[in-house]
C-alpha cells in the first residue's frame, strides 16, 4: 500500500495521476485500465479540488492498494472537506440532444461505469471514496 | 499534458490532439476553438494520439458541437478504444459525428 497526501488543487491532478500510474505499472496494469483510472482520478480528485474546501484549500490523501486473485487495483481518496457523497446523485440523462445536454454529473457517472466497484463513506470528519478496478 | 497541432485549409480547421484531454488541459482546446470557430465551416478533431478524455473534455466538445452544427460540421476521427467507450457510456456517440 502506498499513499500520497497533497494539496487538493487542479494543478496537482497530474502529480496524483503520475503517482498512481507508477504503482499501476509495477502491477503490469493494462494500458486501457490505466487510462480509465486516469479519467477517474481527473473526475474524483478534480471534484475534491473544486468543491471540498472551497473557497479555502486543504489536503487530500490518495491511497493505492493492490489485490490478488483476481488482480485488482483499489484507489481511495480521502479529504476533510465538507461532507459530500457523489454516489447519492441521480445519473444524468445520456439520451438528450446536444442543445439540452448538461455536463454536471457526467464525470461521476463515467467513473461508476468504467470501474468495477465504487463506495463512499463519511467517517471521523473524512470523505472516503473508494474505487476498484479489476485488472 | 496536451499538444494541439493546427491545420487550416480553406474553411476547414483540423486540430490534432496528442496527450490527455482533462481538467488541466481542456482550457487549451477551448482557447483554440474560441480563436478560430467564428471563421470556419468545418472542424475536424483528430484523436489519433489522444490517450483519454474526461468530463472536462466532453464539456468542450459539446460546446464545439453546438456551434459547429449551426454553421457547418464537426467530426471527431481516430478515437481509441478507451475514448470510444467513454462516448458510448455518455451517449456522446449520438451527439458527435465520430469516424
Amino acid at each position: 500500500m502506498k499513499e500520497l497526501t497533497i494539496e487538493a488543487t487542479v494543478d496537482n491532478i497530474a502529480a496524483v495521476t503520475d503517482f498512481v500510474n507508477a504503482q499501476l505499472e509495477e502491477m503490469d496494469c493494462p494500458m486501457k485500465a490505466q487510462f480509465q483510472i486516469s479519467v477517474a482520478i481527473d473526475e474524483l480528485f478534480g471534484n475534491i479540488a473544486h468543491y471540498a474546501y472551497a473557497p479555502e484549500t486543504g489536503c487530500a490523501t490518495v491511497r493505492v492498494e493492490t489485490q490478488q486473485n483476481p488482480p485488482a487495483a483499489v484507489i481511495t481518496f480521502v479529504d476533510r472537506g465538507r461532507p459530500y457523497n457523489p454516489l447519492a446523485k441521480a445519473d444524468p440523462d445520456t439520451t438528450l440532444q446536444a442543445e439540452h445536454r448538461q455536463i454536471g454529473g457526467l464525470g461521476i457517472f463515467l467513473v461508476k461505469k468504467t470501474m468495477d466497484d465504487m463506495s463512499y463513506e463519511y467517517r471521523d470528519g473524512q470523505n472516503i471514496l473508494r474505487i476498484k478496478k479489476n485488472l | 499534458m496536451l499538444d494541439i497541432k493546427k491545420t487550416l485549409e480553406n474553411e476547414t480547421l483540423t486540430l490534432a490532439l496528442k496527450g490527455r484531454l482533462d481538467t488541466t488541459t481542456a482550457p487549451q482546446l477551448e482557447t483554440q476553438l474560441k480563436e478560430h470557430m467564428a471563421r470556419i465551416k468545418h472542424l475536424v478533431l483528430d484523436f489519433a494520439e489522444l490517450e483519454y478524455i474526461s468530463s472536462a473534455g466532453l464539456r468542450v466538445l459539446l460546446a464545439g458541437q453546438k456551434v459547429m452544427q449551426k454553421q457547418g460540421s464537426m467530426k471527431v476521427t481516430h478515437v481509441n478504444e478507451v475514448i470510444a467507450e467513454i462516448f458510448e457510456i455518455t451517449g456522446f456517440n449520438e451527439i458527435l459525428t465520430v469516424e
